[in-house]
């Protein structure tokens, strides 16, 4: 039996719970929120060091959402680790609560930084990593950035000044989705390869399938073993995974599903749970 | 005669001497330490020193991620760069958030002099303190400067201080009753026919107006408003009502700094005339820092006019 069966039945639950988020804001980043899912799913439900019933403890491990605008994915799996109340979700950019349309540490219980702002939370984690080491902590900082994100100049500032500090207790997940606003990242900006380009600054590189769990598992204890380089786990993944219509298609990178998308996504997301429990049986 | 020390150097000197007192103080830098003074901190401290090389907006969300760990980071590069070039990460990573981070811009104002323009920040006020939460400070002299770098490692969120290169005499040591408080206004001399209220190393300058005006017989209230925002109200409209009108100076452009905190809030609370001093809409030039300021009209003989200017509009 596939030993992440619950961890991707968790996912599929978050995908869910993002996908009805969105659409209740009518607005929101559905593709990326989909395709880092696993990831985050894996980081919070089995890697990371956290105790959601003290959000501000000391010592937890912590994590960055640089891609901030993938917050429906960051709040979905908060709220299933228990952080807060999955209703709150509900309120996902309405003026009626907290849930802001970028993570907002403020306010969301479980946020570790205020994001949104493209390139500057990948600096804020080598603050973080940097700041253990200065004060001989032992947690761990994780981030995620989307390919497109790296596109400011930003994330190769924080790449070097990741590296000159040898922040092994950094590691990174590259969002690689191939896909941006205007279209492909192939054609926006080019950024291949960008393996060689993270090697090239010192980085520990794994490059993995993002949807494949015993991989995204792997590559964290690889991250965990390295010393004296961050890890760059760059990870293939499918923008809008999880629901038909939003597969590899630019177009759902910002936009709310109406109604009857709703319903489509629903049910292929459902489906996609059911085909987990039969095979959890 | 007093002596004379530039605010850089006084902060520099003062994250040394504070540095044992406050573990938790960090300071980064962006390839100036050797400019921006924090070269003595980075020798005696050198763990606690980080230079991120040539990349101010990473340094300052670093500093951001830092300060969410515990610590109290304080970042330096020139001003222009502080408040210019890291304007959005200061804003987004540090402000917004109301994280415990001080941006330090050195080399304020125009009297940087030979860099020029490119390096001359006549806008970090306004950049810094139209940002929401954002404490902006900026000490007149080095006696000053260390006591506000204490301040500041205590204050606790998001907060800009301004150095300045050129070295310039103390005076707030020799003022009876003095004592320092963010937020709060120092009045340096009383008098009742105008008042200039002025930050930074324009503060100097404006003693030396009250003098020259008081050769005209007129009296003028000087005012030390070492912090821009909050703006200390309470004194601005004991000013304003007590001596009718009132010039700001600072080296600063006239628009969205010192000038504009004082005319936005007597605009709308007790309106009096408000003559700004400092440097027009326009950017500056290279030159020594004296010919510089003279340039500009940054001297005591061109407050002590705009204070006959706020005279006559008096009604």
């Amino acid at each position: 039996m596939d030993d992440y069966l619950s961890l991707k039945h968790k996912a599929y639950e978050a995908r869910l719970l993002a996908v009805d988020a969105v659409h209740e804001a009518k607005a929101g980043h559905p593709g990326g929120s989909l395709s880092c899912m696993d990831a985050l799913t894996m980081l919070y439900f089995k890697e990371m060091n956290i105790d959601p019933a003290n959000p501000a403890w000391p010592e937890r491990d912590r994590f960055v959402l640089s891609k901030g605008h993938c917050a429906p994915a960051l709040y979905s799996v908060l709220a299933l680790r228990g952080y807060f109340p999955v209703e709150d979700l509900k309120l996902l950019r309405s003026i009626k609560g907290h849930m802001s349309g970028h993570p907002d540490m403020v306010h969301v219980k479980g946020v570790d930084m205020s994001t949104g702002s493209l390139g500057q939370g990948l600096s804020c984690a080598v603050g973080m990593a940097l700041a253990a080491k200065t004060t001989g902590k032992s947690f761990r900082t994780y981030a995620i950035c989307g390919d497109g994100e790296i596109e400011e100049g930003q994330i190769w500032e924080a790449a070097m000044a990741a590296a000159k500090w040898k922040l092994d207790n950094l590691c990174v997940f590259l969002d690689s989705n191939g896909l941006q606003i205007d279209g492909k990242v192939a054609d926006v900006m080019p950024s291949a390869p960008l393996d060689k380009k993270f090697e090239a600054f010192n980085w520990n590189v794994i490059c993995i399938d993002g949807h494949d769990y015993a991989q995204i598992d792997e590559a964290l204890a690889a991250a965990r073993a390295c010393k004296d380089k961050p890890t760059m786990i760059i990870m293939k993944t499918v923008k809008g995974k999880g629901v038909s219509f939003m597969e590899n298609n630019a177009g759902w990178h910002g936009k709310a599903p109406n109604d009857e998308q709703f319903a489509q996504a629903k049910q292929d997301l459902e489906a996609a749970l059911k085909a987990i429990e039969e095979e959890e049986k | 005669m007093a002596c004379k020390i530039a605010t850089r150097n006084a902060y520099g000197d003062a994250l040394v001497a504070l540095a044992e007192k406050y573990p938790q103080l960090v300071v980064l830098d962006a390839d100036l330490a050797s400019a921006t003074m924090t070269k003595g901190f980075a020798a005696a401290y050198p763990d606690r020193f980080f230079d991120c090389g040539i990349a101010e907006a990473n340094m300052t969300d670093i500093a951001a991620g830092m300060s969410t760990i515990g610590l109290k980071p304080f970042t330096n590069t020139f001003a222009i760069f502080a408040a210019g070039r890291a304007y959005e990460q200061v804003r987004n990573s540090i402000a917004y958030p109301g994280l415990n981070v001080t941006v330090v811009g050195s080399h304020g104002g125009v009297s940087v002099g030979e860099d020029g323009a490119t390096h001359q920040a006549i806008e970090d006020f306004a950049l810094m303190r139209v940002i929401p939460d954002m404490l902006v400070c900026c000490p007149c002299d080095g006696h000053e400067m260390t006591l506000a770098v204490e301040a500041l490692i205590n204050y606790k969120g998001p907060a800009y201080l301004r150095l300045e290169r050129p070295a310039t005499e103390i005076i707030t040591d020799e003022i009876e009753g003095y004592s320092f408080e963010l937020g709060k206004g120092v009045t340096l001399r009383d008098g009742s026919d105008v008042t200039i209220i002025a930050t930074g190393i324009n503060v100097p300058m404006a003693v030396k107006a009250a003098d020259l005006l008081a050769e005209s017989g007129i009296s003028a209230r000087v005012i030390d408003m070492h912090t821009i925002k909050p703006l200390d109200e309470e004194l601005v409209l004991k000013a304003a009502k007590e001596t009718g009108c009132i010039v700001t100076s600072e080296e600063h452009s006239v628009i969205g700094g010192l000038g504009g905190a004082v005319s936005e809030f007597l605009s709308g609370t007790y309106p009096v005339p408000v003559v700004r001093h400092g440097v027009d809409d326009t950017f500056g030039r290279s030159g020594t820092y004296a010919a510089v300021l003279e340039y500009f009209g940054i001297t005591p003989e061109g407050i002590a006019e705009k204070a006959k200017q706020a005279l006559a509009l008096k009604k």
